[in-house]
């Protein structure tokens, strides 16, 4: 226990030592704050930027509003990324047939740079928040259907010839055996569409102006605001920073059954 | 052999053909969809006049400089943390808070810092490619066997020597499966630094393309980026594959 929380001390006096670096490069002017802002105005422009104080100009409050519209893009594209992969991953890896026809093409489709899809979306939706959510939904699906195609096929032949025994349907073979034995690869494979999610929704709201804090920090950087852009920055480090821990934390949950 | 990969080419074809129908009669006048024969004159028109292959080098050499650079340090500071459990438990918070923040986040400060071009496709496409190879090097470096390094002890070997000599050839068959996870990241925030702002290289052109209602060559230039991604991925894995076969053949699957 002494250990652990040493250890911990130590981690955080690390970051504080970090902060602090910071604090003097930006107050001994060895980098411009026009660049770099020191950590307390950026940490004003977080308070104000959430309302949490008064000032800040018409500005004042916006950061949390941003911040909850980036996250509800982020989400509500995972959603959807993780419903359409795994029910799309069932169809295609229950089937050997379809397997065998539409594999080649999903690990052609797979490399391709999500945010490249943007302008084939734009022209086709418009700039709007449909479409953002669409690229979100369409990037983030890949990992969640490659990972579910690749749990069912990776069935143990024991566990298939156990389900032929027992007459299980093409149906019941996939509820009961094929999901949970994907589970793990489906899991992994939702962490890092949740990472991918949140790229694409940053990104979509840069190029097609949606409110959040993509476009905030855009802006904010053609002002030369540098406190403003860091507290979008910092904001978007937390949220992925969030996302990644609790889907960690339910992840460990999810495949207690796993471990020994 | 030779059926699997003619049924490889059959999905796609019959997705072309079906588009091509599409956009020769119904979508005849779509601003959004082109046949891509038409796709196919466009591509051709780009090779031609030389702009496929200078948004082609551009975007793959930023790519690859960025890899470099922040890859490069990644697997030097993986390294390190490997070694030494104490420095790992101390820099765990940082590298855990630093390590999710989505790197498109930083595209407005590289831009704010470094204007438009390659300095600030770089440092975007750095910080992204630094931390997966620091994870992935330090997994590593943990794995090598205990013995070595205690050989290296025994002979004295100073720390730099006993990195480029017992640390460096044991992860190399793990460093070349992280290099191909690199590649893909580097291709892909390239691009993306492209389409979101950088007047530069294949996502500009790509952008370009659409903002001026070609959608020959906007189909062109994404079918065109497929291609690399897919040729870039292709590449690497077999490269991943030789080098495990000739030093080792833990990490042989394709993962």
């Amino acid at each position: 226990m002494t250990r652990t929380r040493g250890a911990a001390v130590e981690s955080l006096a690390l970051l504080l030592a970090l902060i602090a670096l910071w604090w003097v490069a930006t107050h001994g002017q060895w980098v411009s704050r026009v660049f770099v802002p020191t950590p307390e105005a950026t940490l004003e422009s977080l308070a104000q930027g959430l309302g949490l104080v008064a000032g800040g100009g018409d500005s004042a409050g916006m950061l949390a509003g941003f911040t909850a519209a980036t996250t509800g893009r982020m989400l509500a594209g995972w959603l959807l990324a993780s419903a359409l992969g795994v029910a799309l991953g069932a169809l295609i890896g229950a089937s050997d047939t379809a397997r065998a026809w539409l594999q080649p093409t999903l690990e052609f489709i797979r490399p391709l740079p999500a945010s490249a899809v943007m302008p084939l979306a734009i022209s086709i939706f418009g700039l709007s928040a449909s479409m953002v959510l669409a690229v979100v939904a369409f990037g983030a699906m890949w990992p969640v259907l490659l990972a579910t195609v690749h749990g069912l096929a990776s069935v143990h032949p024991r566990l298939r010839e156990v389900s032929a025994a027992l007459q299980l349907s093409r149906r019941q073979v996939v509820w009961k055996i094929g999901l949970p034995n994907a589970l793990p690869d489906i899991l992994a494979g939702m962490r890092l569409s949740m990472t991918v999610s949140l790229i694409v929704s940053v990104v979509g709201e840069m190029i097609a102006s949606q409110p959040g804090l993509g476009q905030a920090v855009l802006l904010a950087a053609r002002a030369f605001r540098a406190s403003e852009l860091f507290a979008g920055i910092v904001l978007l480090g937390a949220i992925g920073f969030v996302s990644n821990a609790a889907l960690a934390a339910v992840e460990r949950r999810l495949l207690r059954w796993q471990r020994p | 052999m030779r059926l699997p990969c003619a049924r490889a080419f059959v999905v796609p074809v019959l997705l072309f053909a079906a588009l091509e129908l599409y956009a020769r009669t119904v979508g005849r006048d779509s601003d959004a969809l082109a046949p891509p024969s038409a796709a196919v004159a466009a591509f051709w028109r780009a090779l031609a006049d030389g702009s496929l292959l200078a948004g082609t080098g551009f975007t793959l050499g930023s790519a690859a400089l960025g890899l470099l650079l922040g890859g490069g340090l990644g697997v030097l500071l993986g390294i390190v943390l490997g070694l030494s459990p104490r420095a790992a438990r101390i820099s765990f918070l940082s590298v855990e808070v630093l390590r999710p923040m989505p790197s498109v986040a930083l595209i407005p400060l590289a831009m704010l810092v470094y204007g438009f071009g390659l300095r600030m496709e770089l440092a975007v496409v750095a910080f992204a490619t630094f931390w997966p190879l620091l994870i992935l090097s330090q997994a590593a470096t943990r794995q090598v066997e205990p013995q070595l390094l205690e050989v290296a002890q025994a002979l004295g070997l100073s720390p730099a020597a006993r990195i480029a000599k017992i640390v460096l050839p044991a992860i190399v068959p793990r460093l070349f499966v992280a290099l191909r996870l690199g590649v893909t990241i580097a291709l892909v925030v390239a691009v993306t630094v492209e389409i979101a702002a950088n007047p530069h290289g294949m996502g500009y052109a790509m952008s370009l393309a659409q903002q001026s209602l070609d959608p020959a060559g906007m189909l062109a230039w994404l079918l065109w980026i497929g291609v690399i991604g897919y040729g870039l991925n292709a590449l690497t894995l077999r490269l991943q594959l030789a080098v495990a076969r000739r030093m080792g053949g833990s990490v042989g699957q394709a993962t």
